[in-house]
């Protein structure tokens, strides 16, 4: 028993660093193949980051960790939620706006706006949910064009009623009382760490507690291992398809969050775009497991963060990384599967070997 | 007409998978230019044995012999090359395409993809009546034209013994007719078809010869021309030790369950069940007989809450439980071995304790409160394994890896546990080791002296015998006969499930 759990182990750690391999092993290829140089590019890549980006990578890390648990409820589930970018979109100047409003004062304020943002992230993904439950249709397509409705809906709102400052427009700004000081580990100019990076790991945390400790994530891993063995235990699939949607969303809600309470201020040009796909492929990436995503989250920050350097130091575009990334998503589903399925022969294997002279 | 040398001779095939014997001592021998049927109850090893036919499986005993040669078959390609082509249940063929981009698919080295093919197509439509138009879009086509395309597509490769399974599973009756019709072409031109079924009117209308398998292994072949319907059926469904025996009766007369007028409509209004009335009383088994697809699946879904019928009441005790959903009824105490384990009873990839919980999941000891209880689950688990003789290494091993007998015996454990009111067994034994089918019995046994209700749906007629304290034969959604298992025989519920008629 011990010995197959160490090879379980090992078996695990043994897909990702075969698709990491594999990315750096593509990436190089490309620089190569379009005549700039590889060398340069790793060298600058691995190079230790500056105080400054090591702080925009820790600030990165927690909100595309954020999108991944979001993404990782739907698919444990077996849903493929492709709406979180429009959910957390829509959210984010739901929040924006009532944070701004400024209701309630102080700390308050801060825990309110996020309520709401959950609460609009949840409706939003909802009305996929609804769709599926009740007309059968499927949650990727209607998340789809809920991304493109909430895009338009939330510009149509911002022209109609944001302020208005010089070109741009945006939200209220947050009274300063109502923002969130960070955590300086270096000098001020480097920046803060946002407080609200925390909320990536009560997420985090959250998530595993739900999924291993109670019975609705043992009926959501359920529901996404077997729909009609869920349905046989008395699951009521519909259910769970909604609430899971919902649950979902109202993560999804909290992506950008952190970034308005620290940085941002307001819903306007510094919001940043691209989280929720970016949440997909590390959800894809950790294999929809709490730590698994944190290194994917972490490697994917690193990453993007890191690829500005290169604006400088070569002649390399910084898009390249995206190469990168996304041959380690396909690189680490299609390993996975193929060390599953091994693993699977090898516990057969063990299986028998076991029962070897005991009569059938 | 039949020559000399035999299409095909299957001698001592064998196949074993982990912990299951899905084939051993098998011997067809399929005469050439004959219709060659091969019967017996699901799981009785007929589509193991077609696998080794076609090359999908490599059996682990036993000599295949193609026209006189003897032949190692390692693929489908190998198969056809050899002359031996099949028809799947299922249709494989590509909606968006033409019938002769279809019948080319795979094949374009035979005819090429143009007017040689079309001509070819042309001649093997006209030789055997399959009334195919090379350039018409396969979704154009109803399911005897897909199917006619599918015999001529094994044709257009060569093949000269075609293995046809259950192919009129999806017909019609008139379609039907048409198909025999095409058969006795096929024959006629000195092909050999294996028919797979277990529709026994069929096989006498179409077959010159009959293999009957039970629990893996052949068991006799029968002449259509002499040959009864309740002769195979008896064939079909045996008499093999060890026979459950039959104990003295422990009926009780406090009703457990109760079905009264429960009719079920699919969503076009037509009947799938019609009129049922049962009582089970505690301490009482009812055997539910009857041939596949006469509606017991969805007899025993109706029970389970899974679907709500559209007419009549179900009592569970004195609570009417009609309307009631799965997790409520799992919670008065009704306890469920679902017909397929695989799709229906277990997670494949979850590991033995997790398995324990599902349809438990709000009950102790696997849960306490909205939470999960792990420690109590596994205790638990470990119990179920050593009270059910569960051969596996531990209870963290994933369900996947057990046989399909200790996969059962696990379920089995599963729902005695809690101190169940009412069972839900659906074929229990079905596709399980002898070993393990004896222990299943004796837990229903069991379970029943200490005053279980118990419904029993099975195929294997020896077991409703022995097990149950009533019999009901349901037949096309309704229930058309009522036995006492200590006389009845089986050939007497062999003639009720078929209809009635004595032919």
């Amino acid at each position: 028993m011990r010995t197959l759990t160490v090879k379980g182990v090992g078996l695990a750690v043994l897909a990702p660093a075969i698709a990491v391999v594999l990315s750096i092993l593509v990436t190089t290829l490309v620089i190569a193949a379009v005549g700039s140089s590889p060398g340069e590019f790793w060298s600058t890549m691995f190079e230790v980051p500056k105080p400054r980006l090591r702080v925009d990578i820790v600030n990165q890390t927690a909100m595309i960790y954020i999108a991944a648990v979001a993404a990782a409820i739907g698919f444990r589930m077996g849903l493929f939620n492709i709406g979180l970018e429009g959910q957390y979109t829509i959210a984010s100047f739901a929040a924006a706006s009532f944070a701004g409003a400024a209701y309630l004062g102080g700390f308050a304020n801060v825990i309110a706006s996020l309520a709401v943002a959950m609460a609009v992230g949840a409706a939003w993904s909802g009305i996929a949910g609804i769709l599926k439950t009740t007309r059968g249709v499927s949650e990727v397509i209607s998340t789809i064009m809920l991304n493109a409705i909430a895009v338009t809906l939330v510009g149509y709102f911002l022209n109609n009623y944001g302020v208005k400052e010089g070109n741009s427009v945006h939200t209220k700004n947050l009274e300063p009382g109502t923002t969130l000081g960070g955590f300086a580990p270096f000098e001020d100019r480097d920046g803060e760490i946002w407080a609200l990076t925390i909320v990536a790991v009560l997420v985090g945390v959250g998530f595993w507690v739900l999924l291993n400790k109670t019975r609705f994530g043992f009926d959501l891993r359920a529901s996404g291992q077997s729909e009609t063995a869920a349905l046989a235990s008395g699951i009521n699939p519909k259910r769970m398809i909604l609430v899971s949607m919902m649950l979902s969303g109202a993560v999804a809600g909290l992506i950008w969050m952190p970034a308005l309470f620290g940085g941002a201020r307001n819903y306007g040009t510094s919001f940043q775009v691209g989280l929720g796909f970016l949440g997909i492929a590390v959800a894809l990436l950790g294999r929809n497991r709490p730590v698994g995503m944190l290194f994917g989250a972490l490697l994917f920050a690193f990453l993007s963060v890191k690829s500005n350097d290169l604006t400088f130091g070569t002649d390399v575009s910084p898009s390249i990384v995206q190469i990168t990334q996304g041959v380690a998503v396909l690189a680490v589903v299609v390993t996975y599967e193929v060390v599953r399925r091994w693993r699977t022969r090898l516990e057969q294997r063990a299986v028998s070997r076991e029962l070897a002279g005991a009569a059938l | 007409m039949p020559s000399a040398v035999d299409a095909v001779q299957l001698r001592g095939i064998g196949k074993r998978f982990p912990g299951v014997i899905a084939n051993h001592d098998v011997d067809v021998t399929i005469r050439s230019g004959t219709v060659h049927a091969l019967i017996g109850e699901n799981g009785a090893g007929k589509s193991t044995l077609m696998k080794i036919l076609y090359g999908v499986q490599r059996p682990d005993d036993g000599t295949i012999t193609i026209e006189g040669t003897p032949v190692t078959l390692k693929s489908p390609t190998e198969a056809i090359e050899a002359g031996v082509g099949m028809v799947f249940q299922h249709f494989m063929l590509a909606d968006n395409l033409t019938v002769l981009e279809n019948m080319v698919l795979g094949a374009e080295k035979l005819h090429g993809i143009g007017d040689e093919a079309r001509a070819e197509i042309r001649r093997i439509s006209d030789r055997f009546g399959f009334d195919l138009e090379p350039d018409v879009l396969v979704e154009k086509l109803g399911v005897a034209a897909r199917q006619r395309l599918e015999i001529a597509k094994v044709l257009y490769r060569g093949a000269r013994i075609i293995i046809l399974d259950e192919p009129t599973a999806v017909l019609v009756p008139q379609e039907v007719d048409a198909l025999f019709a095409n058969l006795r072409e096929l024959k006629d031109a000195g092909n050999s078809v294996l028919f797979i079924s277990h529709k026994l009117d069929e096989v006498l209308a179409i077959a010159d010869d009959i293999t009957v398998m039970r629990r893996g292994t052949t068991v006799g072949t029968a002449d259509p021309a002499t040959a009864t319907k309740r002769e195979l059926a008896e064939l079909m469904v045996g008499s093999e030790l060890p026979s459950p025996e039959t104990e003295e009766s422990t009926v009780t007369d406090t009703v457990q369950l109760s079905l009264d007028g429960v009719t079920l409509a699919d969503e076009f209004g037509r009947h799938l069940l019609t009129d049922l009335s049962l009582t089970i009383r505690r301490g009482e088994v009812l055997g539910i007989a009857g041939v596949e697809g006469n509606g017991q699946s969805e007899l025993v879904e109706t029970i389970m809450g899974m679907r709500i019928p559209t007419a009549g009441r179900i009592h569970l005790g004195t609570e009417d439980v009609t309307h009631w959903h799965t997790r409520k009824l799992r919670e008065a105490g009704v306890g469920y071995i679902p017909e397929d384990r695989h799709r229906h009873g277990l997670l494949l990839d979850a590991p033995l304790w997790e398995n324990r919980i599902l349809g438990h999941q709000t009950r102790p000891p696997s849960a306490k409160g909205m939470w999960i209880n792990r420690k109590g689950a596994r205790k638990d688990t470990s119990r179920i394994v050593a009270e059910y003789d569960v051969r596996a290494p531990g209870i963290d091993t994933p369900s996947r890896a057990l046989s399909g007998g200790n996969q059962q015996k696990l379920i089995v454990g599963r729902e005695m546990s809690g101190d169940p009111v009412l069972l839900i067994a659906s074929h229990p034994t079905r596709g399980v080791d002898v070993g393990a089918q004896a222990a299943i019995w004796d837990h229903i046994k069991r379970a029943r002296r200490n005053g279980l209700a118990v419904l029993l749906i099975s195929a294997d007629l020896d077991e409703l015998i022995g097990l149950s304290d009533t019999i009901q034969v349901i037949l096309r959604g309704r229930f058309v006969g009522t036995f006492e298992p200590s006389t009845v025989s089986p050939q007497d519920l062999g003639s009720a499930m078929t209809g009635g008629e004595a032919a």
